[in-house]
């Protein structure tokens, strides 16, 4: 497992990956806006999460995971902050977060693959959320690197879909995310 | 930010002066409340064109003090608007209808928000069941317009247009001042609108620095007074919160040279022994002189755009940089400052003032005078009419006292060089865009604005045909607007070009097929005359000067082929000005545009 994982991350892209944090106002558009701000300067965004921040609707919370180089990763931060519904936008990377992603797997299998496979998803705590007959899908959370190694091992079988949330975070104790 | 500078919480923001009761008196449609909110910001003029899903707005207009102004084509009532705005401080509105109406302002959008101008644009829009499914002249005007402006607002609900309008006010013109657009359905505005006029605005994104960190200032301070070559090298930012007079405070206790941008003219008055005029790419030979050799430089209210800066890695090397911006997305955008000030520009300077004292730069500014005296502006005086000859003219016979706009291009840095600018939002020109057209609507929106001020509009014959459907617009209200065309039948700035770096290979640029414009302008009932002898200048200026019935025209007839030095080209190094027709081919520009 272990040299998988580093040739997992060796795989990464060299371009530092960047997570950042956005609280907005729930108004129409700010998407738009926010995506305008990375689109127009060349920046890749690689996940994008929205939620609700608070019951009451009034923001929202977006998790951004980006490449590219940090001094355009400034500018775009700024830039995003300075837009009128965007209370703060926030570039969480080397910070102490706690940091989640989930991931659903659609393998094409015969019967005498699962069991192999199975052993693999319970290894990384993965779980089996639907059963077919030439078909399963596993469900794996967990930090993006781990949902890395547990892809590449499922490679060797056959991936039909694949889909994964983005990655989520929020800083640990009491700071803001 | 350092946390002593805690941002100002927004809700503390004034109430706007007018004060009506805060409950309408009686049911009103969406587009009533609209005009009423208009009314309590202050307005006076709105610029429109009017079209099937605006006919509310309109309607509603008609029973309010406020005048409409009907233009000829909407991107003049943009450009009117904005110089409106410049000219008075005061947010310019524009009203239009749905569709190609809105496609129309994409244009002036763009110039108000490079250059920082408040601006308010309501568009009409197809009724909101209909958004999104092609109907008559719908289209998604938000979504064309997200990036030309500072913020908008697509309004589903009519009450909710009295927040949105005080919003978009507040936003327009506080901060860094830009456009704001409110796009509005046509059964909104015709819908009851039953929701109160408010005051206060609830906008926790927003937050606007006011007075400086403390210890920033300390900081630059401290540099400051190390500095033996300083320079003041102020903007736009300077012109919007009125900082010039706290900034030639500044020159003079330091003893300091000030430069200026091409929008920072006016905010300190150009005839002052301590200014070197506009640097940057056309910018005078002593400004950029002052600029590449200075030790020590404070951007007030500047960007440091490719036209001030040319070659990044060759700008200001060594010298201490100091920016104050309102902006804080400026900071570290081009340049990263030694000390980055956080504030509006008047305000930082006034509270920098007691901080600092006279510097030892005696030397300096005797180096200076000798630049000035080695590389003064000049031009042929002979030869024939030269475009330098008239603006110079123009300066001598009252220029000064001017509200001037201009458009873009060849004749804009000869005005920028020539009409020395001594009074705050008396220059208008388009920067950031670079917008051809801009000049003429600026002008007619800046002499409404400005009745008892003579507004000339220096424009070339390229620009001037872009937006010259509002000679109507002039005539019909009789604006005493003075048009001083500058017309060598050429795209100039783009001759120029080809000529020093295209080999002469000249490509779309001749504009054959120019109209007569003195008859042009008698078509309209506009008076004009033509220049085409340097010995006619002086008269025909001095007859547009004084002309008060309504608008007037002067056609000047310039030499065809005359290029604008100074110039430093595009990326290239401060130290490769070139101030005279260069002998040998140059290389070709590796700047932007």
């Amino acid at each position: 497992m272990s040299a998988t994982a580093a040739a997992a991350i060796s795989a990464a892209p060299t371009a530092p990956v960047h997570t950042i944090s956005i609280l907005v106002r729930n108004k129409p558009g700010v998407l738009v806006r926010i995506a305008l701000v990375f689109a127009r300067r060349g920046y890749n965004i690689e996940s994008l999460v929205v939620s609700t921040d608070v019951a009451d609707g009034e923001f929202s919370r977006m998790t951004i995971t980006c490449s590219g180089d940090p001094v355009t990763l400034e500018q775009i931060i700024k830039q995003v902050t300075k837009l009128i519904d965007v209370v703060h936008a926030f570039d969480h990377t080397g910070q102490a977060v706690y940091e989640t992603e989930v991931g659903l797997v659609k393998l094409k299998c015969a019967i005498t693959e699962r069991t192999e496979i199975l052993q693999i998803a319970e290894l990384y705590s993965a779980k089996v959320v639907d059963y077919g007959v030439d078909s399963l899908i596993v469900r794996i959370v967990g930090a993006k690197e781990k949902l890395d190694v547990f892809l590449d091992l499922l490679r060797t079988y056959q991936i039909v879909e694949l889909v994964r949330s983005g990655k989520v975070i929020m800083t640990r104790g009491l700071g803001t995310t | 930010m350092a946390s002593s500078h805690a941002p100002r919480p927004l809700a503390s923001v004034p109430p706007s002066p007018a004060k009506p009761a805060p409950v309408p008196a009686k049911a009103q449609t969406g587009a009533e409340a609209l005009i009423r909110c208009l009314e309590r910001e202050g307005v006076e003029y709105v610029f429109g064109l009017s079209g099937g899903a605006a006919m509310p707005i309109f309607d509603a207009l008609v029973d309010s003090k406020i005048k409409l102004i009907l233009v000829r084509h909407e991107q003049g009532a943009t450009h009117m608007a904005d110089g409106y705005a410049r000219s008075t401080g005061k947010p310019g509105v524009v009203l239009v209808t749905s569709g190609p109406g809105a496609t129309n302002t994409v244009t002036g959008l763009l110039t108000a928000l490079m250059d920082s101008c408040p601006m308010i644009v309501l568009t009409g829009q197809t009724i909101s069941p209909m958004l999104g499914k092609d109907a008559f002249q719908e289209a998604d005007v938000t979504g064309i317009t997200y990036p030309v402006v500072k913020h908008s607002y697509l309004v589903k609900n009519p009450n909710d247009i009295p927040r949105v309008t005080r919003e978009a006010f507040h936003l327009a013109n506080s901060g860094r001042p830009g456009p704001v657009l409110i796009d509005l359905p046509k059964d909104v505005t015709s819908a009851p609108c039953t929701a109160p006029f408010v005051d206060e605005v609830d906008l926790p994104g927003y937050r606007v620095p006011g007075h400086p960190d403390p210890d920033a200032l300390k900081k630059a301070a401290a540099l400051i007074a190390k500095s033996r070559k300083p320079v003041l090298y102020v903007g736009q930012g300077a012109v919007i919160s009125g900082a010039g007079p706290a900034i030639m405070k500044l020159a003079e206790k330091l003893q300091a040279p000030i430069v200026n941008t091409l929008l920072g003219k006016g905010a300190c008055a150009e005839d002052h022994p301590l200014h070197q005029g506009m640097l940057g790419m056309h910018g005078t030979a002593y400004a950029n002189k002052t600029v590449t050799d200075c030790d020590m430089i404070m951007a007030i209210g500047a960007r440091w755009d490719d036209r001030i800066t040319g070659k990044l890695s060759e700008f200001c090397v060594g010298a201490t940089k100091i920016h104050v911006d309102i902006d804080t997305a400026e900071f570290n955008k081009i340049v990263r400052p030694d000390v980055s000030i956080a504030a509006d520009a008047k305000l930082a300077i006034e509270d920098l003032l007691p901080l600092v004292d006279k510097l030892d730069s005696a030397d300096w500014l005797k180096q200076i005078g000798d630049w000035r005296k080695q590389f003064p502006l000049k031009y042929a005086k002979r030869g024939g009419l030269r475009a330098q000859h008239v603006l110079d003219r123009l300066d001598e016979l009252g220029g000064r006292d001017c509200i001037l706009t201009t458009d873009v291009g060849q004749h804009q840095m000869w005005a920028a060089q020539f009409c020395l600018t001594t009074k705050n939002r008396h220059w208008l020109s388009s920067g950031g865009a670079g917008t051809m057209g801009y000049g003429f609507p600026a002008a007619i929106g800046a002499q409404f604005a400005n009745p008892g001020k003579k507004v000339w509009c220096i424009v070339g014959d390229g620009g001037f045909q872009m937006t010259m459907c509002e000679l109507a617009t002039a005539a019909l209200h009789k604006l005493p607007v003075k048009i001083l065309i500058i017309n060598n039948a050429y795209l100039g700035m783009v001759r120029q070009w080809q000529e020093l770096f295209f080999e002469n290979r000249l490509s779309g640029v001749d504009l054959e097929g120019n109209p007569d414009f003195v008859k042009l302008a008698g078509a309209y009932g506009i008076k004009a005359w033509r220049i085409k002898r340097p010995a006619e200048v002086d008269r025909v200026l001095k007859a547009a000067m004084d002309w008060n019935d309504g608008p007037c025209l002067v056609d000047a007839e310039v030499m065809k082929e005359d290029n604008v030095f100074p110039m430093i080209a595009a990326g290239a190094a401060r130290r490769d000005m070139i101030i005279e027709r260069p002998k040998q081919k140059m290389a070709k520009p590796e700047g932007s545009t």
